[in-house]
């Protein structure tokens, strides 16, 4: 194993990370911050509890996979995307590495980033409502395990992408309905019973839910099976990626 | 021992049908610095990202020091440092990190003092914390030199090092590539610019359309295909060559007051004072007499027309 090169790799992300730092930051906590005191004071003030927690407290981990999955995707598909743009690839390309090392290096960082990014909003929420962490180890695994996940969705999607606008057409086609959708603002028990069914084939749904459970002990759907559907979208995105430096996609001519 | 780099039978078709080598074999000493002629297009690049692992080939199997670069890509890769033709730096790192961040991509630990060496020999010391970006194009190639230097490569790849790089820094680059080779480095280069080749190379392989026409001694080359031209200004004009002055390879110029004398091109040839007693037998006089040594780049335009 390359250690090195996975430190390098790792390294080098996090330092465009810090480079950035502030706009990574601002950006995310702002709108958060936006959503509180529209949904959270606004709107939440007339909505009833849900399942005995209050409307305001109910959207946090709603809010906080909304800002993990999104900036899972843009950070990893970002990162393995510039250097293929500028070239600079050549240089892993022709290192004495495995996918797994660069895998582990780019994806790594970019959820050490979204994960970050989680914790803070977690931070910023405690200024608006009462949250309370019932389950802390399993809110952390399932943080950690999102971020990884769609970190890897991310660098598939960076691979794939061959100019800027595919680059941001998933998270914005995609991502951001699915997270919408996936019951960040609302419980999917408040859907009629067909669109109820319908949402059960959003990925998001599982993670939203899994991921309120670590918070408040109720869920939308049953805790394993939001793990193990979290856990099946990431042994999909590892199959993709083992394909990709099988074959060379978009990597080798 | 296994030589330090075996090409056999490597050819590359791209996507989209075009083959871009053929049946390439070719086999590297351990510390010769090898040039690597042909037009554009010819392939040398493909070459050199195929050993490198930026292309897949489609044909054929390379060895680095016995590994191969497919099955036992680890150990073949630890020993090759490639500086690629197109300047693709990143623009925000600066030249310090992008050569330690090149060396741990290598698997090699940090050590300070090799990268400051590397840097002080590549004159980027006083540059160490510059961003790249604000380098000048020149720089930008020393620091692309640096970090293939950074891992202390046995075999270093140069795909046109000195395309835009000023008189001064070509030399610089031409004396540090020849310590290298003194220090047991097998070092392959690109050139356009023919006299690099011919006073840095120790052997010379010229590729074409894909193939590789020819690899030989640079010194054989130049003796076998180099030819030796004598200019006799002649203090009268002729109208045709004296039957007792004629020998095969002496011309008459156009104007009539030159004699002109190639040698070098039969093996077994007349001495040349012969044509100068056969001169002053025949009562002709000459004013100036110039000798011309055919330059690496007159055999290689020789050599593309002959093949084209
Ligand atoms: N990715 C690619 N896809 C298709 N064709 C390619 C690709 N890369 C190179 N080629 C073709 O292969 C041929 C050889 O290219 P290569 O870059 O190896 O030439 P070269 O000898 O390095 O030329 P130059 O002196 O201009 O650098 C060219 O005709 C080129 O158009
Ligand atoms: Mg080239």
């Amino acid at each position: 194993m390359n250690f090195h090169a996975i430190k390098a790799i790792y390294m080098f992300e996090m330092a465009r990370t810090a480079r950035t730092l502030l706009q990574s930051v601002v950006s995310p906590v702002l709108s958060t911050a936006l959503y509180f005191i529209v949904f959270g004071s606004a709107i939440g003030g007339h909505m009833n509890a849900i399942d005995g927690v209050a409307y305001g407290s109910f959207i946090v981990p709603g809010l906080i996979m909304l800002t993990l999955l999104t900036q899972s995707i843009s950070n990893a598909s970002f990162g393995i995307y510039f250097p293929r743009f500028v070239g600079t690839i050549y240089e892993v390309l022709s290192a004495p590495v495995s996918a797994f090392e660069i895998v582990a290096g780019y994806v790594g960082a970019a959820a050490t980033k979204s994960v970050m990014l989680g914790l803070i909003i977690l931070g910023t929420s405690t200024f608006f409502v009462e949250v309370q962490v019932l389950h802390p180890v399993w809110m952390v695994s399932f943080l950690v395990l999102t971020g990884i996940t769609f970190s890897l969705f991310g660098f598939i999607i960076g691979i794939w992408a061959d100019n800027f606008e595919k680059l941001q057409m998933i998270p914005l086609l995609v991502v951001t309905p699915l997270t919408f959708l996936g019951g960040s603002f609302y419980s999917i028990d408040m859907l009629p019973p067909f669109w109820r069914s319908v949402t059960l084939f959003n990925p998001v749904v599982y993670l939203v839910s899994g991921f309120r459970w670590s918070f408040f002990g109720v869920s939308d759907v049953n805790i394993a099976i939001s793990l193990g559907m979290t856990l099946g979208f990431l042994a999909l995105c590892l199959v993709a990626v083992w394909w990709i430096f099988r074959t060379g996609y978009r990597l080798k001519s | 021992m296994p030589p330090i780099l075996r090409v056999s039978h490597l050819s590359k078709v791209y996507k989209g049908g075009f083959t871009a080598l053929n049946d390439v074999s070719l086999e590297l000493k351990q510390g010769e610095i090898f040039a690597l002629l042909g037009p554009n297009g010819a392939g040398k690049t493909t070459l050199i990202s195929i050993v490198c692992g930026l292309v897949n080939p489609t044909g054929g199997t390379v060895e680095v020091s016995g590994h191969d670069i497919i099955r036992d890509y680890r150990p073949a890769r630890e020993l090759i440092g490639l500086v690629p033709q197109e300047l693709k730096t990143d623009s925000f790192e600066t030249v310090w990190n992008t050569v330690s961040f090149s060396r741990g991509l290598f698997g090699k630990p940090r050590n300070d003092a090799h990268i400051e060496r590397v840097l002080k020999d590549l004159s980027l010391w006083d540059k160490k914390d510059n961003m790249i970006m604000t380098l000048s194009g020149g720089m930008k190639r020393r620091v692309l030199i640096a970090k293939a230097l950074s891992h202390e490569p046995r075999v270093l790849f140069l795909d046109e090092p000195t395309a835009g790089v000023d008189v001064e820094l070509r030399r610089d680059m031409w004396r540090l590539v020849r310590q290298l080779r003194d220090e047991g480095v097998t070092i392959i280069l690109t050139t356009h610019y023919l006299e690099e080749a011919e006073e840095m190379a120790d052997r010379i392989g010229v590729i074409r359309k894909g193939e590789l026409m020819l690899v030989d001694e640079k010194d054989a080359l130049m003796r076998r295909f180099g030819q030796k031209r004598v200019t006799i200004q002649l203090s009268q004009q002729l109208t045709a060559i004296p039957a007792a002055v004629a020998r095969t390879g002496l011309t008459l110029s156009q104007d009539g007051r030159a004699l002109l004398l190639t040698l070098g091109t039969t093996p077994a040839e007349a001495p040349v004072s012969d044509l100068f007693r056969a001169l002053a037998l025949a009562g002709i006089a000459y004013s100036d007499i110039e000798t011309q040594q055919s330059s690496l780049e007159d055999i290689f335009v020789e050599l593309m027309r002959e093949h084209a």
